[in-house]
């Protein structure tokens, strides 16, 4: 499958296109299969996210994984800051990032 | 130290109302990211892989309690509560908000800082050596030459749009604890019939071409400074590679011409400039000189030290080096706690290290390029206070220049340039080899997550690189090189290793060091002595 993702605006963080808006989670992220390139133009336009930019990602019963270790890590933040990660909480939040 | 005049202070003021401006356009959508990213960039912000960046200038690592405290207020307010000082000198906040950014440019201009020239193909800070004004080998306090190189680069017009980056390092002691050679230039004051003066390199550099700087005038003096240096600039941007951005830099530009062609054209090109009167009255030297005087000392400080304590005397022995003046120590201050992140520091931390700056440093302090703080000026008679709370604070790790003080970038974890991770090598290395660290003796271990070698890979008596292997993280060892007054650049060992295999690798190498030195050698010495095979079958035999 194909994600788009960028950073967004104010505040950096990471973001990803869910077909009708920006999620800071990975698992709300939607296949955008054909459609990438158009929504990349339009959302470039908006002017609301940085450098948003195409993907391949794996579909799994746990949401979508993306294929590079780059976009894995930027899905769960730094791996060696679990404390600063979306889930700071639970220890195996990341065990598919690496 | 050096205090802003009206001039610096204005210039600072005005580009955060500048920036301020430049925000809100961009928030708003006048702006396109296009538009404004080399906006942000000329203010020290990045956008990395999970948020802004902001890299905050620390002018040649040099800076007061009072600045060292606001960094931590930064970290607190605006920050997830820590920073990251870095092989430059400055200070990178890894969790900026585009909106908070110029409130936090306006509370550092409050005490005399700022994040311009951070970043772009300017002239970037100036570094020079950490023990400024108290290692006794020095012939001077090489800083006030550093300050004026600040200023006269600070918003040069000719020098804004260079090919490439372009970074300075000052020195005025043999011992060269700045990299000073691995510098497009580095400079060395040195006196010369009882003038002072100074040695200009030229051409050294990191990233994925390494190379080490040439000698290109042996003596420039005081009142010929900035237009010699002006005219090596000229040369540079006018024959620097604009064309290919892996070619642009200075170092290249010297390969190809060569080191006798640059200095005839740069010689050439002082005459010309110096016609134009740019060299500041000697006046202006001796005002900036005057900030930088040593100082009140006490002359009747006790040279003695109680050593009874014995973590305290191994303490003393690794991080705690001479000063020039009796009775007192330069206190060298470990970011690299066994299995933390080398260069980090919570606000907490750096609040603290701000408070000891105050109380036993003659309110200064110094960040290292290996990624260390400095108490430059420490009485002996504190060191056991000093120490003290240290200890408490996690920062009294005595590993100065051992295998666990390791220079890391921050690679895949936060660089969005990265093709690997440094800092969970780096923790898995300092855990492996804790317990061996003080056998081994000084061994300088550098971590790059690619190329560019923000971590000095190339200078490491080892050196690691982060590569992409098929999408899999990989490293590449590399063995003999030094950043130091024995400058080299590392050797490559062979092909690459996975995360746990390259500390294996290391470990072999570390055997056969031990195995084949001889009384007084380093790490570094041996491997010069015996060569480079007899490690290279060591890892791959
Ligand atoms: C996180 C954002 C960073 C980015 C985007 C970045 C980017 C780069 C790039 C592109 C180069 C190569 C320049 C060239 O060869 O022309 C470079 C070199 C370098 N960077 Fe960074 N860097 C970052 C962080 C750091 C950090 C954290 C440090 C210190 C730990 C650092 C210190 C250096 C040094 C010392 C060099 C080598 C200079 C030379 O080639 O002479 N950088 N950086
Ligand atoms: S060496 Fe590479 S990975 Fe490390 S900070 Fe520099 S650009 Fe990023």
């Amino acid at each position: 499958m194909r994600l788009l993702t960028g950073n967004d605006l104010p505040t950096g963080d990471v973001v990803w296109w869910t077909g009708s808006g920006w999620s800071r989670h990975v698992e709300d992220a939607a296949d955008v299969g054909q459609e990438g390139e158009a929504i990349l133009r339009r959302e470039e336009g908006a002017r609301r996210v940085n450098v948003p930019y195409l993907i391949d990602a794996i579909a799994t019963p746990d949401g979508p994984r993306p294929a590079h270790i780059k976009d894995r890590i930027r899905a769960l933040g730094p791996t060696v800051r679990p404390d600063l990660t979306l889930r700071p909480a639970d220890p195996a939040a990341g065990s598919w990032v690496i | 130290m050096y205090r802003y005049d009206q001039y610096d202070q204005a210039i600072v003021d005005a580009r955060v109302d500048e920036f301020r401006d430049q925000v809100e356009r961009r928030l708003s959508g006048q702006l396109s990211e296009d538009q404004f990213k080399p906006l942000r960039l000329m203010n020290g912000l990045y956008l990395q892989l999970h948020a802004y960046m902001l890299r905050v200038a620390i002018p040649y690592g040099t800076l007061d309690s009072r600045q060292m405290r606001m960094l931590a207020g930064i970290a607190r307010d605006y920050d997830r509560g820590y920073g990251h000082f870095t092989t430059r000198q400055n200070l990178q906040f890894n969790w900026i908000k585009l909106a908070d950014t110029p409130d936090i440019l306006a509370r550092l201009a409050t005490v005399q800082m700022h994040a311009i020239q951070t970043s772009g193909n300017c002239i970037r800070n100036i570094s020079a050596d950490q023990y400024a004004g108290a290692a006794a080998d020095e012939v001077a306090d090489p800083r006030p030459w550093a300050e004026l190189i600040r200023q006269w680069s600070t918003f040069h017009p000719e020098f804004s749009y260079l090919p490439r980056k372009f970074k300075f390092a000052v020195i005025a002691a043999e011992e060269d604890r700045a990299a000073m050679r691995l510098h497009d230039i580095g400079i060395r004051l040195v006196t010369r019939d009882g003038e002072l003066g100074a040695s200009i390199y030229v051409g050294g550099g990191m990233g994925r071409t390494p190379m080490i700087s040439h000698l290109v005038r042996d003596f420039v003096g005081s009142d010929d400074l900035m237009s010699y240096l002006e005219a090596c600039l000229r040369v540079y941007n006018r024959y620097g590679r604009r064309d290919n951005i892996y070619k642009a830099r200075i170092k290249i530009l010297l390969h190809e011409i060569g080191a006798d062609e640059y200095r005839r054209q740069v010689e050439e090109e002082f005459l010309l400039v110096k016609q134009l009167g740019i060299d500041p009255p000697r006046a202006e030297l001796e005002r900036i000189t005057a900030m930088f005087a040593p100082p009140a000392f006490d002359p009747a400080a006790p040279d003695a030290v109680d050593r009874s304590d014995p973590d305290f005397a191994v303490w003393l022995d690794q991080n705690v080096a001479a000063h020039k003046q009796p009775g007192y120590a330069i206190v060298n201050v470990s970011l690299k706690p066994i299995g933390g992140i080398p260069g980090d520091a919570d606000a907490d931390q750096i609040a603290l290290l701000a408070d000891l700056g105050a109380a036993y440093s003659f309110d200064e302090l110094r960040v290292t390029h290996a990624q260390n703080i400095v108490l430059p000026h420490v009485a002996k008679r504190d060191l056991y206070a000093v120490w003290r709370r240290l200890t408490k604070a996690g920062l009294a790790e005595p590993n100065l220049d051992l295998i666990t003080d390791i220079i890391a970038c921050p690679g895949l974890d936060y660089c969005s340039l990265a093709n690997a991770r440094s800092i969970p090598l780096a923790q898995k290395i300092a855990t492996r080899f804790a317990d061996r660290q003080r056998e081994l003796g000084e061994l300088k271990l550098k971590i790059s997550g690619c190329i560019n070698a923000c971590g000095h890979h190339h200078a490491g008596h080892i050196g690691i690189l982060g590569v992409d292997k098929k999408g899999t993280e990989n490293y590449q060892l590399s063995l003999g090189g030094s950043g130091a007054q024995d400058v080299s650049l590392a050797k490559i060992t062979g092909p690459g290793f996975s995360e746990d295999g390259v500390v294996d690798a290391i470990e072999r190498v570390t055997d056969r060091y031990l195995a084949t030195r001889e009384p007084g050698e380093r790490f570094l010495d041996t491997y010069r002595r015996v060569g480079f095979e007899p490690f290279k079958d060591a890892i791959y035999g």
